[in-house]
């Protein structure tokens, strides 16, 4: 077999390859699809669901998945949003700038089960919180923090210098300039770096599962006083998320109608994820002609 | 562009603190989870040797019929076995991916492969292993034999799982090569899989590796995914279709039943306290494959 | 100018204000006109959770004023919780006395009801009794193919729960008499169980009486069938009671909820609809040890 020959069957080889990888995400996501979106109906999505009887929804859990997304999204940029600030605008090189980037690094290779073992440990025995959204949410900071203090930091540092600089020649002090400058510019990279991290948040469940646990009491929608043990709002209640429930519904099969409510939450989730997906795309894609049509 | 002597204004203060707590949450992690999971050795006083290189596991059995063994070696190879092979099979499709997405069609890479091995990273790892329960055990019972709970559903689920960060890291170290390396080679007359092959492969390799050692920290750290597909049987496989168990399996599954501060329990924390070593020295050995670069 | 930082500080303060009045632990009833009033916090077992959730849900209907969360997390969690002061109501569904780690002699037992366990075989098995010691046999492996106890030319496949799983402790002590099980599949959850011993030929493991649905083989033992009647009289021994612990004797909110889970409301109604054994039907009784006496 000459250069060429091999060059060609290189080439075809190539393509096939790229060709499986597409048809095996097209495969999964059609599969995925088709039988979970029969049985996605408003009924489904908004009932609550079934111990041991057919026909349960997953209204609760979707409420959680939505509740816990919000929640840990909030703690995660305000401390994650600061952190990169500080990375991008005032580090200096030196012992705390290294140990901060050693810390993120460490943060986001650690699996994600041994996050939710320290969460058990931490946020649900030691502050005597019990199985609860606020055990979760702060759970799923620590999976995501590195992803966000990153993004944050990259996003600033993409911010031109001669914006920086004018606005300090016209007197603005650092802080100014960082607020009123930099961070609007660098806004839409951050955003899409929260989507993101939104999508992982949405999906996650084993670091759940021994922080915001496995169950759900019954909510009462109509109950806004986040104080109330059974108010859907309150930060201090057991809740199963949508990726948990699967799990669980799986683990306990009990009910007659495994299938559907297991193939069902799964498309739910993977739609939820897709959304986020593109509109992160969509986002980056205008930030991108923004940028370069100015 | 930054001003001197802004010193430790207020607003710096608080950044650092963010920046701080960060800091102060990973030293915490693993201070936490090494005081638990090295209490079986401390105040158990079993020894590491057992734990590591043992098979005999009777974490509950009474000292009168010879007391506890948490020998903890089935869990660690079945971690090993699903990993390795689960990289063994994502890697060459990964890289081919990555060569073709880069070298070979580069707008059909931009504009098709990449977002699709984006959205493979994006659908979560439940959402794997319900389809790996669902679809993929039949199929491996129905077709190859057993009970369809193996080590084969495993790490096939598994590799599908790697394959985005295998793929991603390549790409890019192979993007970031410097360009003349290609024309050189064109200049030279070569075709562009000998280019491919002799030239721009080994020039990333570092970068492939790191990709690699990335995907086998990832795989070694799933936990549902794997739990809900491969039989969780204490054994050492003989086959591909042996079930199989690991550690993170084994934490998933006992966690419940054990009580905290009894020996099973710390055994528990243990393995958890290994997964996060690992993870640990899968970063140190990236570190040290960029820093020797091309020297592999 | 400072907005960001006012936010910051706002925000922390709130998180240490909420974080403040997070937690559990019962508030004493106030004894108002009879009116209950309180919250009770009960962790455990899943197995059970169902039960007590359904339970708690009617409670709460009645008395608007209570406040009840059941929580999962397992047997081994519910009783160090409950130990440890942190919840007001531990489930389990094994002794307390049987968990390692645990100090049984400052909880106090209440039994709720009864859950039978079954042997069950693939459809595909011609073996429907099989006696105590065949069983000890197959599942420690000395019996490997079922045409050794009568059965077709299969090999024998056993699937397990995991250790440490109620089921499996049950199944260990009463059906195999503590004889140590060989290696095998171990799945999590019944549900997984059942299917795997459906589609296995030749497979064998065993499941509560609430999970048997027909597409598995149900196997007598020593000639007698696990039904409801022959564990009501004691005459099949493989079976288990759940429990609800509480650290001391139980008063106000937790002790009206004990009761009313052994009152006939739930009784007659939840706990058959779960497919468990009403313990207020129980004509034997049975101590941690396995010693058993009539009621």
């Amino acid at each position: 077999m000459n250069a060429r020959t091999a060059d060609r069957v290189a080439t075809a080889l190539f393509w096939l390859g790229a060709i499986l990888l597409v048809a095996l995400l097209g495969g999964l996501l059609g599969y995925i699809v088709y039988h979970g979106g029969r049985h996605i109906t408003w009924d489904f999505l908004t009932s609550p669901p079934e111990t041991i009887r057919a026909g349960g929804g997953i209204g609760p859990q979707l409420f959680n998945s939505l509740y816990l997304l919000i929640l840990s999204m909030a703690i995660t940029v305000l401390i994650g949003l600061p952190a990169g600030i500080f990375l991008a605008e005032y580090a200096r090189p030196g012992l705390v700038t290294e140990a901060v980037r050693f810390s993120i690094e460490t943060l986001s290779s650690l699996p994600s089960i041994v996050v939710g073992l320290f969460g058990l440990l931490v946020f649900v025995v030691l502050t005597g919180w019990g199985y609860s959204l606020m055990a979760g949410a702060l759970a799923l900071t620590v999976i995501n923090l590195p992803l966000i203090v990153r993004v944050s930091e990259e996003a600033i540092r993409s911010v031109p210098h001669d914006l920086r600089e004018g606005s300090l020649a016209l007197g603005a002090s650092q802080w100014q300039t960082i607020w009123k400058v930099v961070m609007p510019c660098a806004f839409p990279g951050i955003l899409t770096g929260v989507i993101i991290a939104a999508g992982r948040v949405f999906g996650e469940a084993a670091a759940l599962l021994y922080t915001a646990g496995m169950s759900s009491p019954r909510l009462h929608f109509g109950l806004w006083n986040p104080a109330h043990p059974s108010s859907p709002l309150n930060p201090f209640r057991p809740a199963e998320t949508l990726a948990v429930h699967i799990w669980k519904v799986n683990a306990e099969g009990l009910i007659p109608d495994l299938r559907r409510v297991g193939d069902g939450a799964a498309a739910v989730l993977v739609l939820v994820v897709l959304g986020f997906n593109l509109g992160a795309r969509w986002l980056g894609r205008r930030i991108h002609r923004r940028l370069t049509a100015a | 562009m930054r001003r001197s002597g802004s010193g430790l204004s207020w607003e710096r203060g608080l950044l650092l603190a963010c920046a701080g707590l960060v800091i102060v949450l990973t030293v915490s992690i693993i201070v936490f989870i090494s005081t638990k999971g090295l209490a079986t050795f401390l105040v158990n006083r079993v020894s590491p040797a057992e734990f590591l290189l043992s098979t005999e596991w009777a974490p509950d059995r009474p000292a009168e019929q010879g007391g506890p063994r948490v020998g903890g070696l089935p869990y660690i190879l079945g971690s090993v076995a699903v990993s390795v092979l689960a990289v063994m099979v994502a890697t060459p499709l990964g890289l081919s991916g990555a060569v073709f997405a880069v070298e070979v069609a580069p707008r059909w890479g931009q504009r098709v492969l990449q977002p699709a091995l984006e959205m493979l990273a994006g659908i979560p790892s439940v959402v794997y292993g319900w389809m790996g329960l669902t679809v993929l055990v039949p199929f491996v019972r129905e077709h190859a034999g057993g009970l369809g709970f193996s080590l084969l559903a495993g790490f096939l689920v598994l590799s599908v799982m790697v394959l985005p960060t295998i793929f991603t890291v390549s790409a890019d170290s192979l993007r970031a090569l410097p360009p003349d390396l290609k024309e050189a080679a064109y200049a030279l007359g070569s075709t562009r899989w000998q280019t491919i092959r002799r030239v721009l492969l080994p020039a990333a390799r570092s970068g492939i590796i790191a990709g690699v050692v990335l995907g086998l920290a990832r795989a070694f750290g799933e936990a549902l995914a794997v739990q809900m597909v491969i039989g969780n049987t204490r054994k050492i496989p003989t086959s591909l279709l042996d079930p199989v168990t690991t550690l993170t399996s084994a934490i998933t599954m006992d966690m419940p039943y054990t009580v905290m501060g009894s020996l099973w329990n710390n055994v528990l924390w243990s393995m958890a306290l290994l997964l996060l070593l690992m993870s640990c020295g899968f970063i140190v050995a990236i570190k040290l494959i960029a820093r020797r670069g091309v020297k592999l | 100018m400072s907005r960001l930082a006012a936010a910051l500080v706002l925000a922390a303060a709130l998180a240490l204000a909420v974080s403040g009045c997070g937690g559990g632990g019962a508030t004493q009833p106030e004894e108002k006109g009879k009116v209950l009033k309180g919250t009770i916090t009960a962790v455990g077992s899943t197995a059970m959770q169902p039960l007590v959730e359904r339970a708690a849900h009617r409670f709460m209907q009645a008395h608007p004023e209570v406040q009840i969360s059941v929580q999962g997390g397992g047997s081994g969690t519910g009783l160090s919780q409950v130990a440890a002061g942190a919840c007001d109501i531990g489930n389990s569904d094994v002794f307390a006395e049987e968990k390692e780690g645990i100090d049984a002699s400052q909880l106090v037992d209440h039994k709720v009801c009864v859950v039978g366990m079954a042997a069950v075989v693939n459809p595909g098995v011609t073996v429907d009794n099989l006696t105590r010691q065949q069983l000890i046999d197959i599942f420690t492996g000395r019996i490997t193919n079922w045409k050794e106890v009568g059965g077709p030319d299969v090999k024998v496949v056993v699937v397990n729960r995991p250790k440490g799983s109620g089921s499996r402790a049950t199944f260990k002590k009463y059906a195999l008499g503590g004889a140590e099980e060989v290696q095998s599949i171990e799945e999590d959850s019944s549900g997984a169980v059942r299917r795997i011993i459906r589609d296995t030929p030749g497979a064998i493991g065993y499941l509560a009486l609430s999970y048997l649905d027909g597409s598995v083989k149900v196997i007598s033992l020593d000639g007698v069938a696990p039904t409801k009647e022959n564990i009501v009289t004691g005459r099949y021994p493989v079976w288990a009671y759940q429990h609800m612990y509480t650290k001391g004797q139980p008063s106000g909110v937790t002790k009206a909820f004990i009761e009313y889970m052994l009152s006939a409301e739930v009784q007659t109604t939840l706990v058959p609809e779960m497919g468990y054994i009403p313990v207020t039907e129980m004509k034997v009784e049975r101590d941690w040890k396995g010693n058993v006496t009539p009621r």
